[in-house]
């Protein structure tokens, strides 16, 4: 084949990292969820190590109130690419007695995972622990770096990071200490989804509309569940829908969508978010600038 | 789509985190519940305007305090591009999570609050800069509405900055003066009545129609090797791919390499870049390169063309800018890491600390957090270098501290 390589620069990016991690830690491990970017994160390690075989295991920390679609695909992909996958229950810390299950309206597990994923981390003496989270996600999330330290404790020391220059990443740890590392850190949202479109990349399929009893509440779609809390009020619906993140059952709301192939869910994120956004900051600009007015006649 | 990596610089409060959360208001890309939660906290402060340093401030303590500890990383779009913005702090403090912010970027803009006009910190921002070589700066004259969006202000800082400029040796730049207001948003993305004597571009239209192909330096190619990939499949039993990001410039299947530091020769058979094979890859792409023969190859060796060596050398030569709490003094070790490389260095001498106003050099005998200077280093082992000037990333490395593992310097070699 003689071709010039096109590069994208996000892509080399990303395998960039990964390699980094195997060339720099004895031990790492690739947090898997299930979930999109988890998914492109799997494709990335794929195209990082071609043509061995992901030099690492995947870790899933299973809350037990999974979408049922997540779990068949997660155990299918491992075992297509003939990966080690190792499942850890955050039941196991419950049943110990080591946390506590929440209760009430908005109980959900999402946070009690925290205690299952750094006995997993000491269990298995992980020194590099890779993840899917994207600086755009979130405020706090835009302020860390590719790979940050954690301690014993697996506290990130927010106000005393690392510099981290140019392209050269330092893994340097303690015995105990971890590194979080996250190849698509300067992904945004519409990046992954364009992504899994252009690579053909599977994903679970309620991530595409589908029939789903749910309910409202605050404005969201939940999904009908044994693990999702609900009162008497809150009436089952049948709906099309699909999800735009998957997480946790009791944290992850749908969206009403007749959106069947991924060109449409691109294309909804995009518009949804114009609409979302657009339609109300019209209404807050005008205001703004009213009082624009009124600053200027003040200064 | 183009992805243009941008850096804010300036002074505590000459409004960076403002300009950002600006641009991102007026592209319609703040979501509606980001934008309520500004809302909210501008009125809980009891200010009369919307807050958008808010968007970007996300720690705890930054919020509490009103200014910016880390960088942070912010995303948007247009039709036409797509931005990442490093928003820094400006506090002298924190220089070293500038540094961090700017290293990666292709643009800077540096804030200079109308009232103020250049002061130390623009001095700092402006050398640091330089120093990384960044070659797009746009200097935005903020807080005009402070200033009665007088003309005679603006010209007058353009002029002081002007004067600052001759001083720097680094002269391939192009900067672009934009009188603005980023509360009120005048020159960011739409122009301002209010300064109807200024005709050149608003912020965003400016960097609209900056070509991101003009960052792309063509050096010569360099090729660190990050990790062996020796898959041991029936397949691909003899395979040995090396693995790493090819930088410089462009590597053709055929080309006849030398090995470093082993100065083993060999010819490039394939270039991989997952399942595919290509015959020429560019610089900044990750791949894995086959050779003809069968020699040694680890991570931390690099592969050039035959005729392109880099200059073998266990002295360095270097400007460094320090960012640890603990001074770099002579007779320190530390582990280099150059590329993938890590030798462990000993620092030699401190020829001179050098001040960021662009005054000259002065005696120094140690560098303390946030200084730069001129420093001499001994190294266990030969490495390859490049210039910073001639190859920004065969011309970098890092110190880190042995004790405490952290990133303690960054040098650039002369
Ligand atoms: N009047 C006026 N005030 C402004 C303008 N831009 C910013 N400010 C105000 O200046 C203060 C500081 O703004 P920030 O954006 O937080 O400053 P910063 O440069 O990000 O500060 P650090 O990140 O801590 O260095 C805030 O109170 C802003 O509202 C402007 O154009 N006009």
């Amino acid at each position: 084949m003689k071709e010039i390589l096109v590069n994208n620069a996000l892509e080399s990016e990303a395998i960039y990292i990964f390699r980094e991690v195997v060339g720099q830690f004895e031990n790492p491990v690739l947090l898997f969820s299930g979930g999109k970017d988890s998914i492109s994160l799997v494709r990335l390690a794929q195209k990082a190590f071609h043509p061995a075989k992901i030099p690492f295991p995947l870790l899933h920390v299973d809350t037990g109130h999974n979408f049922p679609e997540t779990i068949e695909f997660r155990d299918r992909l491992a075992e297509e690419l003939g990966l080690k996958l190792i499942v850890r229950y955050v039941q196991d810390a419950i049943d110990d007695g080591k946390v506590i299950e929440e209760t009430g309206k908005y109980s959900s597990r999402n946070i009690l995972q925290t205690t299952t994923l750094l006995e997993a981390i000491e269990e298995f003496k992980f020194d590099a622990c890779i993840g899917g989270a994207r600086r755009d996600e979130e405020k706090a999330r835009a302020k860390e770096r590719i790979f940050s330290v954690r301690n014993d404790f697996g506290e990130w020391d927010e106000k005393n990071q690392r510099p981290e220059v140019f392209d050269m990443l330092n893994g340097r740890i303690e015995i105990g200490q971890n590194v979080r590392v996250f190849p698509i850190s300067n992904w945004t949202e519409l990046d992954v989804w364009n992504y899994i479109a252009l690579e053909e990349i599977e994903i679970p399929s309620i991530y595409f509309s589908h029939e789903r009893e749910i309910f409202e509440r605050d404005g969201l779609l939940w999904t009908a569940s044994e693990h999702v809390y609900r009162n008497k009020e809150e009436l089952i619906e049948t709906r099309n829908v699909r999800f735009r993140t998957i997480g946790d059952i009791t944290c992850t709301a749908a969206v009403e969508s007749e959106a069947v192939g991924i060109e449409e869910v691109i294309r909804e994120i995009r518009e949804s978010s114009i609409s979302e956004r657009g339609a109300r900051i019209d209404d807050k600009r005008s205001e703004a600038a009213m009082e624009t007015r009124k600053q200027q006649g003040y200064f | 789509m183009e992805v243009l990596k941008i850096a804010t610089a300036g002074s505590v409060d000459d409004g960076k985190s403002t300009l950002i959360g600006r641009l991102l208001y007026d592209t319609n890309s703040l979501t509606t519940d980001k934008l309520e939660a500004i809302e909210k906290s501008s009125r809980k402060k009891g200010f009369d305007y919307l807050d958008f340093s808010l968007a970007t401030d996300g720690l705890i303590a930054e919020r509490e305090q009103g200014i910016t500890i880390d960088v942070a990383h912010i995303y948007f779009s247009t039709k036409k591009k797509s931005y990442i913005i490093a928003d820094t702090p400006g506090h002298v403090e924190y220089t070293r999570n500038m540094v961090t912010g700017a290293s990666t970027s292709q643009v800077s803009i540096i804030l200079i609050d109308a009232r103020k006009g250049v002061i130390e910190q623009t001095y700092r921002h402006f050398f640091i800069n330089n120093l990384l070589r960044i070659k797009e700066v746009v200097v935005a004259v903020n807080k005009m509405d402070m200033v009665n969006y007088s003309q005679s202000v603006f010209d007058e800082i353009v002029a002081d900055f002007k004067q600052m400029q001759t001083k720097s040796e680094f002269k391939d730049q192009n900067i672009t003066f934009i009188p603005v207001s980023a509360l009120w948003g005048e020159n960011i993305a739409e122009k301002s009545d209010a300064m109807s004597w200024y005709d050149g571009e608003t912020v965003l239209s400016h960097l609209e129609n900056i070509k991101t192909e003009d960052f792309n330096e063509i050096s010569q190619a360099r090729f660190s090797v990050q990790t062996v990939i020796r898959p041991k499949s029936e397949k691909y039993h003899d395979f040995r791919g090396y693995a790493g990001k090819i930088t410089g410039d462009s590597l053709k299947v055929g080309d006849k390499v030398t090995v470093l530091p082993s100065l083993t020769g060999s010819t490039i058979k394939e270039i991989y870049f997952f399942n595919k094979n290509y015959n020429e890859a560019p610089a900044g792409s990750s791949v894995t390169i086959t050779l003809e023969s069968e020699i040694n190859v680890a991570r931390g060796d690099m592969l050039v063309k035959f005729d392109e060596l880099p200059e073998q050398t266990k002295i360095l030569n270097a400007t460094i800018c320090w960012m640890d709490g603990k001074a770099l003094l002579p007779g320190n070790k530390y582990v280099l890491q150059h590329n993938t490389n890590s030798v462990l260095a000993k620092i030699d001498k401190i020829d001179t600390n050098i001040s960021t106003d662009f005054s000259g050099t002065i005696q120094a005998s140690s560098l303390k957090l946030n200084e730069i200077g001129h420093v001499s280093i001994k190294l266990s082992k030969a490495i390859y270098i490049d210039k910073y000037k001639q190859n920004k990333e065969n011309g970098r490395f890092i110190l880190i501290d042995n004790q405490t593992n952290t990133t303690a310097g960054v040098g650039f070699i002369n």
